[in-house]
């Protein structure tokens, strides 16, 4: 259980350096008043789908804590043999990190205020995370060629279990991407599409950080 | 209270009246079923737990009718039996008090409370609801279902869970699984919302440390399941993998009715691992909503402040934070490393001191209360000593040494039906007749009331406590009969039958309170705007059932925390959370 352990005690620390600045240590019977004298202590003033997003990134977070768990915990048994991954996964990771690096892309230009370039980045994420989408299929065809099918090891349940998860997150998002695409190109306020970019843009981040993760994992193991 | 940090008289920020962006239903079909204001969704939640609840009530009436009189009646099958444990235990935890305390309270409570207009993503509200509902119609379906719904007993121990002589093998477990993801997936949509809305959707002042109670326990309630549920989540993908496509991540190599089966290798443990990491925190995801209501109820009706507010904020995080490192201690039987078995008997008798600081900050708030036996009141007091009874049984069992041989009798059974079951449903029931004036406009029968309150809590008890008895003579759980033993009398067999007939007057009782709700929302007497003269911001509603964006042009501006009852000098015996400082005489 010790990553999710881990996962879970890294974000206490988070909550905890958060709460401390909430003076929840004040005396609310004795303090009357409009209460102007404590920044920081009201709402949060960040939008609510980012604040969302985060709550969202450590829900996924989580998740993927538990599958890790759960395959660091199954490892140990006798019968675990290795996988022999496809090569392929290699080419995949760099078609996400391009993927990634297009949402940065347009999350840059929209907040230059270039529709244009947010356009080209945001097609240029889509295309590229569609055919990540399509080469972990491929490579689920190269495995079930070689053999190995959802109940022929441990490992290669453990395979195909991460990268659907995984693939099914990025399956969202790229729902998530095609509205905001059609935000781009519709009538919507540059407020409005900027939030969206910038949403997709994390989104594709920490998606990109779970599949290094996921990667890393199968791979030395 | 009269010595304030602030003057009086400061100056209030002038109130920025902020661009309403709400929905607007169009349609009679978009305002009461596809509605997405959060207090419609909050009824849709409570009115599909209640009703998912029901069937629950009658699976315990018919475990209770082969318990107390085995043999009399034949259509409950061993078989039967332990898919009317398992469904019963199942609907209760998750599909009722989850539902209930989050979906229902949590969706009413929270954008009146802290100030919002709504949730702050309502269409996700609006998907949760019916995600949820689908997730209880498939949990339904396997009622339906050839061979039935799933035996596995609530917590789905493989490899018994997905065996074929398990009752429920074809479809029920399947149907089971996969209900239990849909409503993760809901739980999820709406738990963002939640969280969110009290994150970034406080009115003007209202602080953290302003916020009521039941906020601070709804909010970390929700915190923590959305932490937990993904490990449900994870663990009922995995079974159904193991169930569906035969893997074997759970299931060891095994020989079933004389023939070996194609698994191999997998570890139930890590599913109980799995399991428990959820399960745990799932107690207190039902505990802490209830520990926040019942502040509240405590406070306004003795018309007193909270005593100890700070700690009873500290202890809420408190017991959420350890609540994720105590799982294991369901687990003691389990073949464990014994020193784990040291850990996490330390860890599990660690939060009984921010739960015991809890309870005596209720029993300090009554002390020299000017304390009100009101129907909310009266389900409080019940809530305290029943938690107090659960609590201390539950030391009993977080030892290893005790835990060791009272393990799998109805001891635990009584355990946590007290503590986990009895007790957050007495705070349903005072949150229920305290709120219900605010939800309808009217006041809920208060004869009627009283008749449900006393049959419910004495009943509660006429069962639970002998079945701890039962439990230490060493009558096992989930068995369908006991048949001749050693060790248990005959006498236990009376018993039985009596619990099993407090069971039924019980349930019967609900039948009442379930009349009221209905009679009372067209017969009962008109509540006003703030029955129960109440300091916080849902009572101070410019209409009483509060309208669509819940406040009038201006959102609420929040002065002070929310338990300034009986402050010496003022007008009233309360102050609301909205009054300004300048008004009252000091």
């Amino acid at each position: 259980m010790g990553a999710i352990i881990l996962f879970v005690a890294m974000l206490a620390v988070v909550v905890v350096w958060w709460l401390s600045t909430q003076r929840l240590t004040a005396k609310p019977w004795l303090e009357e008043g409009p209460i102007g004298e404590f920044p920081g202590t009201g709402a949060l003033s960040l939008p609510a789908a980012k604040i969302g997003l985060g709550v969202f990134a450590a829900v996924v977070g989580a998740l993927f804590a538990l599958i890790f768990t759960a395959y660091l915990m199954r490892m140990q048994l006798a019968d675990w043999t290795p996988l022999r991954k496809p090569t392929l996964l290699w080419v995949n990771t760099g078609v996400l990190i391009l993927s990634s690096a297009g949402l940065q892309w347009a999350r840059d230009a929209s907040e230059r205020g270039d529709m244009d370039g947010v356009k080209a980045g945001l097609l240029a994420g889509g295309v590229a995370a569609i055919a990540f989408l399509v080469g972990q299929i491929m490579a689920w065809q190269q495995l079930v060629a070689a053999g190995h099918f959802v109940a022929s090891s441990p490992a290669s349940s453990f395979f195909y279990l991460i990268t659907a998860m995984h693939g099914l997150h990025l399956l969202g998002g790229v729902m998530a991407l095609g509205r905001t695409i059609g935000k781009v190109h519709g009538h919507c306020a540059a407020d409005e599409v900027r939030l969206s970019v910038e949403l997709c843009a994390i989104y594709w981040h920490l998606l990109l950080l779970v599949w290094l993760f996921c990667f890393s994992l199968l791979l030395f193991t | 209270m009269a010595d304030t940090a602030f003057g009086p008289a400061r100056a209030i920020p002038p109130a920025e009246v902020e661009d309403v962006d709400l929905y607007h239903a169009k349609s009679w079909v978009t305002k009461y079923v596809f509605s997405q204001d959060a207090k419609v969704i909050a009824i849709q939640y409570a009115v599909t737990a209640t009703a998912i609840g029901l069937v629950a009530l009658v699976l315990s009436w018919l475990m209770r009718l082969q318990l107390g009189f085995p043999g009399r009646f034949a259509f409950i099958d061993p078989s039967h039996y332990l898919q009317f444990i398992t469904m019963h235990g199942m609907i209760m935890v998750v599909y009722l008090l989850t539902a209930l305390f989050l979906g229902g309270f949590g969706n009413y409570l929270i954008p009146l409370m802290v100030g919002a207009r709504d949730m702050v993503f309502p269409y996700l509200n609006m998907l949760s609801y019916w995600i949820y509902l689908l997730a209880v119609l498939v949990l339904v379906a396997s009622f339906f279902v050839p061979g039935g719904p799933t035996g596995a007993g609530w917590t789905l121990y493989p490899p018994q869970a997905i065996l074929p002589n398990t009752p429920g093998y074809e479809w029920g477990i399947i149907l089971m699984l996969a209900s239990l993801i849909i409503f993760i997936i809901g739980f999820t949509m709406g738990g963002l919302n939640y969280v969110v809305t009290v994150l970034q959707g406080r009115t003007r002042g209202m602080t953290l440390m302003r916020l009521p109670l039941t906020v601070w326990g709804i909010f970390t309630a929700t915190v923590m399941a959305l932490l937990a549920f993904p490990a449900l989540f994870v663990a009922a993908v995995m079974m159904l993998f193991d169930r569906v496509l035969g893997t074997s991540f759970f299931m060891p190599t095994i020989v079933s009715m004389g023939e070996q089966l194609k698994y191999g290798g997998g570890s139930p443990i890590m599913f109980q691992h799995l399991f428990w990491f959820f399960g745990h925190p799932e107690v207190y995801i039902v505990a802490l909503p209830a520990f926040g209501i019942v502040s509240d109820l405590i406070s306004t009706h003795a018309r007193k402040n909270i005593f100890g507010y700070r700690m009873m904020v500290w202890a809420i995080v408190a017991i959420g934070a350890l609540s994720f490192v105590v799982w294991a201690h369901h687990m003691y039987v389990s073949g464990m490393n014994p020193s784990f078995g040291y850990f996490f008997a330390t860890t599990t008798l660690i939060i009984a001191i921010p739960t015991a600081i809890k309870v005596y900050n209720w029993v300090l708030t009554l002390w020299r209360g000017d304390i009100h036996l009101t129907l909310p009141m009266l389900f409080a007091l019940a809530f305290i000593v029943t938690f107090v009874n659960g609590g201390l049984t539950g030391l009993f069992l977080g030892n290893v040494v005790v835990d060791v041989p009272l393990s799998d009798t109805m001891f635990v059974v009584a355990h946590f039906h007290m503590v986990m079951g009895v007790a957050p449903i007495l705070v349903i029931f005072g949150a229920i007749y305290h709120w219900y004036p605010k939800v309808t406009g009217r006041m809920l029968n208060d004869s009627l009331g009283k008749f449900h309150f006393w049959v419910t809590f004495l009943g509660a008890y006429a069962i639970f406590f002998p079945m701890h008895y039962l439990g230490l003579l060493g009558m096992p759980r989930r068995y369908h009969e006991i048949g001749q033993t050693t060790f248990v009398p005959e006498s236990a067999q009376t018993l039985n039958a009596f619990i099993s007939v407090a069971a039924l007057i019980v349930g019967f009782a609900q039948i009442v309170f379930l009349f009221n709700l209905v009679w009372s929302l067209f017969r009962g007497k008109l509540a006003g705007s703030n029955p129960w003269r109440s300091t916080t911001l849902e009572w101070q509603t410019p209409e009483t059932p509060p309208g669509h964006g819940n406040w009038g042009k201006e959102l609420p501006v929040v002065y002070r925390w929310a338990y300034d009852y009986g402050v010496p000098g003022a007008e009233q015996d309360f102050v609301p959370q909205d009054q300004p400082p300048a008004t009252r005489a000091v």
